[in-house]
């Protein structure tokens, strides 16, 4: 796993070597172990390393065919020892054992299209020397990051921000768009970021750059258009063929010439990967958690239980509130975008304790909710369409006190009130989001905090009308569970789990997590199962449920979704405010004029007087702050982006 | 009583922005509170007020907006007197007017 860079000039003129050592240098956490950067003519590219593969072999950037092709690549290519065999067969001659130069000679032997035949997760660029042409591409489900932008005759990219606003053209401004689109959905709407002009490229796209033009085309998206019976197969065969591929999937992420170790939350879905890992190794492996003070978030004794079960050498990390603060203004420094929920806090600290164990990859269960009816949405928007179609029912709606009981608004809340908040009308029933209309309004109602100038710019804005015109073609032909699936992985998975939560907080500490959920064949094979299969009346992942009988522990396979929490607001007050007294005080918040001071303020205020406080108050007060910090070390802070980068080799082409 | 539960409205849920608000306005329809703040605003009326809000009384006809809040406040009270007098008398033993 590794950091990636590159320039190329569009007018063909030579590229700044001096530029492309600033951008590697802002991102050198990702890949601490080695460095290069390449250079000819207009294109440059650099690179970061962390040794995952090939520890000698494997150096970037690489080159084959006399230089005619090379390549700077964050990721990794899970089939590659395949691959490798097959090109071998076909007369490529190979002088590494890494996974990136199988990627080079398959881009030789089939072009663009070779990204379909990658099982892995990916960002990179490859230079076609030949064709004077820059061919980049990124994975399925956007694990890893890859942005770019143009300016100036010169179009960069790189994998994280930080490293194009090196360059002193770039602009670094918020863009507002995309802060209103992140406080409606979590996460803005690719390619947009909060920078304005930054892109990101779209998970499961490649793109092109040639003559000056840019070029963008989908190679793979998660089709949910053929949701079928799989020919007839019972359920105990579909859960036979689930467990083998998870078998597979599982067994491919522990490719590597490093240890590997499982990141353990007390839920389903990382237990069964470690189990997997368990099986495949046939030996102890080492297994991560994070443990809470409270009660209500803490997940310690399913840990445990995961963890004896499977006789892992188990370590854990307790996050206190205080820690939250501590390092809240690094976890923005490298999500660079605002957070609404301080939860990638805790995972950052979590990547930290994988680090100092000792370990640079990780497996986890990230993709199993949104591929299998885990989320407790899915299941909201079920109980609500049963619901509206009887709305005057009395009881139908008692059910939606079942699925919160970890919510005590909900639990005394009238059927009018419900009724009201969860939009069972006929009319709220045929809308084409349905399903996740009671979050996003709530979530936008954050906005109110928006100063005057922010509200009257996004005046004309309207994210869901943005994201309507992102949907494919057939999204109104799909059913409500199909949708919901649809939203959750396009929008939010990529968008907010695998990047905030995900890529960004473990990359922090030069940590790469392995996520056998998001292997495309599990992911294709789940698309194609009927919704009765994911969440069998109410019970969510029944068909995974199924497949991991005997696997994981009784109590851990059978327990309630606990959705994955962290203490939010309350982690700032109580002892701990001098760091929001100094971030959110109304002179700072006037200055930066994106939120009202006074309304800014009045929320401060409200937390410190101990009063309760809702959901939505604690989504603005994160909100607001992460936005400040991001203004802060970014826009503020800017000439740091530039500091002088640390040694690098120089790849002597 | 009006003031102050306007001043609690505005304070907690628009946060110092008080233009906006006018005592027949409906919470559910301008959007002042949302799922997860009617029970801060329960709360508030328990503690301030002296009364007990059931389950059942959590409605809109009753909690939707300022002067719908003053009237459930008065009758509550109205009703929590009565009673009281009613203890007071059937303990001293004087007869019910």
């Amino acid at each position: 796993m590794c950091g990636i860079a590159g320039s190329l000039q569009i007018d063909g003129g030579p590229v700044d070597r001096e530029r492309l050592r600033q951008m590697i240098g802002a991102i050198r956490y990702r890949g601490p172990d080695d460095a290069g950067i390449y250079s000819h003519g207009p294109i440059g590219l650099a690179h970061a390393r962390l040794r995952i593969i090939d520890l000698v072999g494997g150096r970037q950037p690489m080159l084959i065919e006399q230089d005619a092709l090379a390549i700077t690549f964050n990721g990794e290519i899970f089939n590659y020892i395949e691959l490798r065999n097959e090109l071998i067969a076909k007369g490529h001659r190979f002088t590494s054992s890494s996974d990136t130069e199988v990627l080079l000679h398959l881009y030789q032997e089939e072009g663009e299209r070779c990204v379909e035949r990658l099982n892995g997760q990916w960002a990179f660029a490859i230079w076609d020397a030949p064709r004077q042409r820059l061919f980049l591409s990124r994975d399925r489900f956007g694990v890893r990051p890859l942005y770019y932008t143009r300016m100036d005759g010169e179009f960069l990219f790189a994998s994280e921000i930080k490293a194009l606003l090196t360059c002193p053209q770039v602009p670094c401004a918020l863009d507002l768009i995309g802060l209103d689109q992140l406080f409606t959905f979590w996460a803005t709407i690719p390619p947009r970021t909060v920078f304005r002009g930054i892109n990101q490229l779209p998970p499961g796209c490649s793109m092109i750059v040639q003559d000056g033009h840019i070029t963008i085309t989908p190679y793979w998206t998660l089709d949910l258009t053929g949701q079928i019976e799989h020919g007839g197969a019972t359920d105990s065969q579909l859960a036979e063929e689930l467990f083998e591929l998870l078998q597979d999937a599982t067994k491919i992420r522990l490719r590597a010439d490093v240890p590997v170790g499982a990141y353990l939350s007390g839920g389903i879905d990382s237990t069964v990967v470690a189990a997997l890992a368990r099986k495949s190794v046939g030996d102890r492996i080492r297994t991560f958690s994070v443990t809470f003070e409270s009660n209500d978030i803490d997940e310690s004794r399913f840990q445990h239980e995961a963890s004896a079960f499977l006789g892992t050498s188990h370590t854990s990390i307790r996050c206190r509130h205080e820690d939250i603060v501590g390092v809240f203004s690094d976890v923005i420094w490298h999500t660079e975008q605002p957070i609404l929920r301080t939860a990638p806090a805790p995972l950052y600290l979590l990547s930290r304790l994988a680090h100092d164990s000792g370990f640079k990859v990780v497996l986890t269960g990230e993709g199993a909710d949104e591929l299998f009816g885990g989320y407790d949405i899915f299941k909201e928007a079920k109980i609500r369409q049963f619901w509206g179609r009887r709305p005057a029912s009395r009881w139908r709606p008692l059910l939606l006190k079942r699925l919160y009981p970890y919510l005590p608004n909900i639990q005394r809340q009238s059927l009018e009130y419900l009724k009201h908040f969860f939009h069972v009308t006929p009319q709220a029933l045929s809308g084409p989001f349905f399903s996740h209309l009671p979050r996003w309004e709530l979530t936008a109602k954050t906005k109110q905090f928006f100063s005057e100038s922010t509200q009257a710019e996004l005046a004309e804005a309207d994210a869901m009308s943005s994201l309507l015109r992102d949907l494919p073609s057939s999204y109104a032909t799909w059913s409500l569970f199909t949708k919901a699936e649809f939203l959750e992985s396009r929008y939010l998975l990529p968008g907010y789990i695998l990047s905030s939560q995900g890529d960004r907080v473990a990359m922090a500490h030069a940590v790469e997590g392995r996520y056998p959920f998001l292997d495309h064949r599990v992911a294709t094979f789940a698309a194609r199962l009927p919704a009765s299969l994911k969440m069998k009346v109410l019970d969510q992942k029944y068909l995974l449920k199924q497949a991991v009988k005997g696997l994981i522990p009784e109590a851990i396979r059978t327990r309630t979704k606990q959705p994955y929490r962290a203490p939010d607001g309350i982690s700032f007050f109580g002892g701990h405010d001098e760091f929001v007294g100094d971030l959110l005080s109304s002179q700072r918040i006037k200055q930066d004029g994106v939120f009202n001071p006074r309304a800014t303020d009045a929320l401060v205020q409200k937390f410190r007087s101990g009063r309760e406080t809702s959901v939505k108050d604690n989504m603005a007060l994160t909100g607001i702050l992460s936005t400040t910090v991001l203004l802060d070390r970014f826009m503020h802070g800017r000439n740091a982006l530039s500091a002088p980068a640390s040694q690098e080799r120089h790849t002597p082409f | 009583m009006l003031q102050t539960i306007r001043k609690f409205v505005i304070d907690n849920y628009l946060f110092g922005e008080e233009g906006k608000l006018g005592d027949e306005d409906s919470f559910m329809e301008t959007g002042i509170i949302d799922s997860t703040g009617i029970l801060e605003l329960v709360r508030f009326l328990e503690t301030t007020y002296g009364i007990k809000v059931t389950d059942e009384e959590l409605i809109p006809d009753n909690l939707d907006s300022v002067s719908k809040i003053a009237s459930f406040i008065l009758m509550k009270q109205s009703v929590s007197s009565q009673t009281a007098q009613e203890h007071s008398f059937r303990s001293s033993g004087e007869p019910r007017p």
